[in-house]
């Protein structure tokens, strides 16, 4: 048994489409992220399957049970986290943590416990207001899991995180799912999913576009892998005629090559001598991510 | 239930920390009683200071009954060079100073403090002519004819604290209400936490009990201070059936926390649900009497706030706390406050959205 599945998930506003017949089934210990640019519908998409709106048309089900109407059986067994940091105003954290444990009917001795787990006893006696970015974010994650729920949903966990925040609260995620929890996330950072992910749906426009695992989404890519040579060394023709490389630019940073056959590439460029100050660009997810969604800039 | 206490705990504590709350509920209203109390219980001055030059038998020796009514008006100093007394009352240490010359009581007065003037040439005048019947009276072998007895309608010791204790109290409890409903609605709904705890196992109705509950006993905090304030300080002094203000405070609150999720309903952000929550509650506050009686108001004015809850509230708390109307004079103001807490909160909640847009 998947432990969430939807079928033609479908939610619109009016005219406008959010989610547009999203199917998709994430098993029990799966660690899924969808990727998409802002307005893709990745939040409306978590809200449907977490139970919070109803969808016009299709269906979700959570650990087999349907997540709509409000299903009281099964929100002790899922947790969240929304794109908010959405605390009662003026508690400290660990007033904060007690009051969800005690929602959830569960000891204060387990919320000390993941208080302690994401790094935030030192900072218990802090009000949320006067916590970082990066502890809000922390605490509003163990709020989702103080009742140890077999299903967690983060949305954009690290938005407006710095990079050190960011990659700090990586470490905390990456361990979520060891224990068989299923754990779906929401990010518009490529190298997020790629890092957390076991696979990862790349949304927009309300569709799913593709879902897989980051290695093989990258290799479905068939992306050129783009070799610089330093400045002044190979000039434009005679890039081009090295054999395998498909096309040369002269730019700033040196000559690009550009090659689906990069090993023949690089061992010729070595023959050449040819090697010092040379940088490699095969495939990201960040490319695949721009194939399928478009470069256009969206405010 | 330990859902309920926890998150009661939170609002509590999330209350008891924010000090603009704490003091637009609770200081602010009693700086307002402070004010008023200070100022009103000045125009109710009661004694009028006399220096008394040598013997003067006529206020010495009043009839009886006399003595009481003459004690009340005045406080008797003693100083018998003349010439001092006659510059206490220049300078305004005194309001009279009286002698004997003869058979004619003398009082010298200053026209500075004009209604101390003419109170204390009336009451001498009326000992003076009180001592002239009662002796003439006595010659005659007769009692007097007529009599003249002056009672006060209201309760005796009606003064202007009985008056705005109940309005300034019905005041602070209609805006910690409105603001406290309107501001946890507004709040809750932009961080996501109303949305988080639609998540938790916990039922709608101990969400709501619990902020009813919060509000309901800083209601009652506030009656406790403003009562025991009252009381000790100036002279607050409370009719028979008070108690009947604790039923009217509880639906006065519900009705105003109504008032509030309304204007919690309607705005976009929380200091505009306070803005809102503001701009309707404080003109109520001054149309329905609140501060200051309505009886002079034209008859309109008065028609239009029969409209208004907070008017309804007033009338009930002045009747059952310092009127002296029976508990039955509470009722009909309840079942007004009751109706219309109903129906803002079903009107609230048809304009309620989850989302900002």
């Amino acid at each position: 048994m998947g432990a969430i599945e939807t079928v033609d998930l479908t939610m619109t506003y009016g005219p406008l489409t959010a989610v547009d017949g999203v199917s998709m089934q994430v098993a029990e210990g799966e660690f899924v992220g969808v990727l998409g640019p802002n307005g893709a519908g990745k939040t409306t998409l978590l809200e449907m399957v977490e139970g919070l709106r109803r969808p016009t048309s299709g269906s979700a089900t959570v650990l087999g049970e349907p997540v709509w109407p409000r299903n009281a059986a099964l929100l002790p067994r899922i947790g969240v986290q929304l794109q908010a940091s959405s605390f009662f105003e003026r508690l400290t954290a660990r007033e904060q943590i007690h009051t969800f444990a005690a929602l959830y009917s569960r000891p204060a001795r387990e919320a000390d416990d993941w208080l302690e787990r994401v790094g935030l006893a030192e900072k218990a006696g802090t009000r949320v207001e006067d916590l970082s970015g990066g502890q809000a974010q922390r605490l509003s994650i163990a709020c989702a899991l103080v009742h140890d729920p077999e299903v967690l949903f983060l949305d954009e966990p690290t938005a407006s995180l710095d990079p050190q925040a960011r990659r700090n609260l990586w470490d905390l995620l990456s361990g979520l799912n060891e224990s068989g929890r299923t754990v779906v996330l929401t990010t518009h950072h490529m190298d997020e999913a790629e890092t957390l992910c076991d696979r990862v749906a790349i949304m927009d426009h309300g569709r799913i576009l593709e879902m897989d695992s980051p290695a093989a989404l990258v290799r479905g890519l068939d992306a050129p892998t783009r070799i610089t040579v330093a400045p002044g060394l190979v000039d434009r023709a005679a890039g081009r005629s090295i054999d395998g490389v498909e096309d040369a630019e002269v730019g700033v940073e040196g000559t690009v090559l550009v090659t689906r056959e990069p090993a023949r590439v690089v061992s010729r460029l070595a023959e050449l001598d040819l090697l010092d100050g040379v940088q490699l660009h095969t495939g990201t997810l960040e490319d695949v991510f721009l194939t399928l969604t478009g470069r256009e800039y969206r405010a | 239930m330990r859902q309920f206490w926890a998150l009661s705990l939170a609002i509590v504590r999330g209350f008891a920390r924010d000090k603009a709350s704490v003091f637009f509920s609770l200081v602010f209203p009693l700086m307002f009683l402070v004010l008023f109390g200070g100022i009103f219980s000045d125009q109710t001055r009661s004694e009028l200071d006399m220096v008394q030059v040598g013997d003067v038998p006529v206020l010495q020796e009043l009839p009886e009954g006399a003595q009481e009514a003459f004690d009340d008006t005045f406080t008797v100093t003693r100083n018998d060079d003349l010439d001092t007394a006659l510059e206490q009352v220049r300078s305004g240490d005194a309001d009279v100073a009286v002698e004997m010359r003869d058979d004619t009581l003398v009082a010298h007065i200053t026209l500075t403090d004009q209604v101390a003037a003419a109170v204390t040439q009336g009451s001498l005048r009326a000992f003076v002519d009180g001592t002239n019947v009662a002796l003439l009276a006595q010659d005659a072998g007769r009692a007097p004819p007529y009599a003249l007895a002056v009672e006060q309608v209201e309760d005796e010791s009606l003064s202007a604290i009985q008056f705005v204790t109940p309005g300034l109290l019905s005041w602070a409890v209609a805006m910690s209400a409105a603001f406290g409903a309107a501001a946890t609605l507004q709040g809750w709904r932009q961080s996501k936490l109303l949305r988080r705890l639609q998540l938790a196992p916990v039922a709608t109705r101990t969400v709501v009990g619990a902020r009813v509950s919060v509000t309901l006993v800083i209601a009652l905090v506030q009656m406790a201070i403003f009562l025991g304030l009252g009381t000790a300080l100036f002279g607050l002094s409370l009719t028979g059936s008070w108690w009947m203000a604790v039923p009217l405070l509880v639906t006065g609150t519900l009705s105003f926390m109504a008032l509030g999720l309304l204007a919690g309903a309607v705005t976009r952000s929380t200091e505009g649900a306070v803005n809102a929550a503001n701009f309707v509650v404080l003109p109520m506050a001054f149309l329905s009497g609140s501060f200051f009686p309505l009886d002079g108001a034209p008859q309109w004015l008065q028609n239009v706030s029969q409209a208004l809850p907070l008017r309804h509230l007033n009338e009930g708390m002045l009747d059952v706390m310092v009127r002296g109307e029976g508990p039955s004079a509470a009722l009909a103001p309840i079942g007004v406050l009751a109706l219309f807490a109903v129906v803002v909160t079903l009107v609230a909640a048809r304009l309620f959205r989850w989302e900002r847009a």
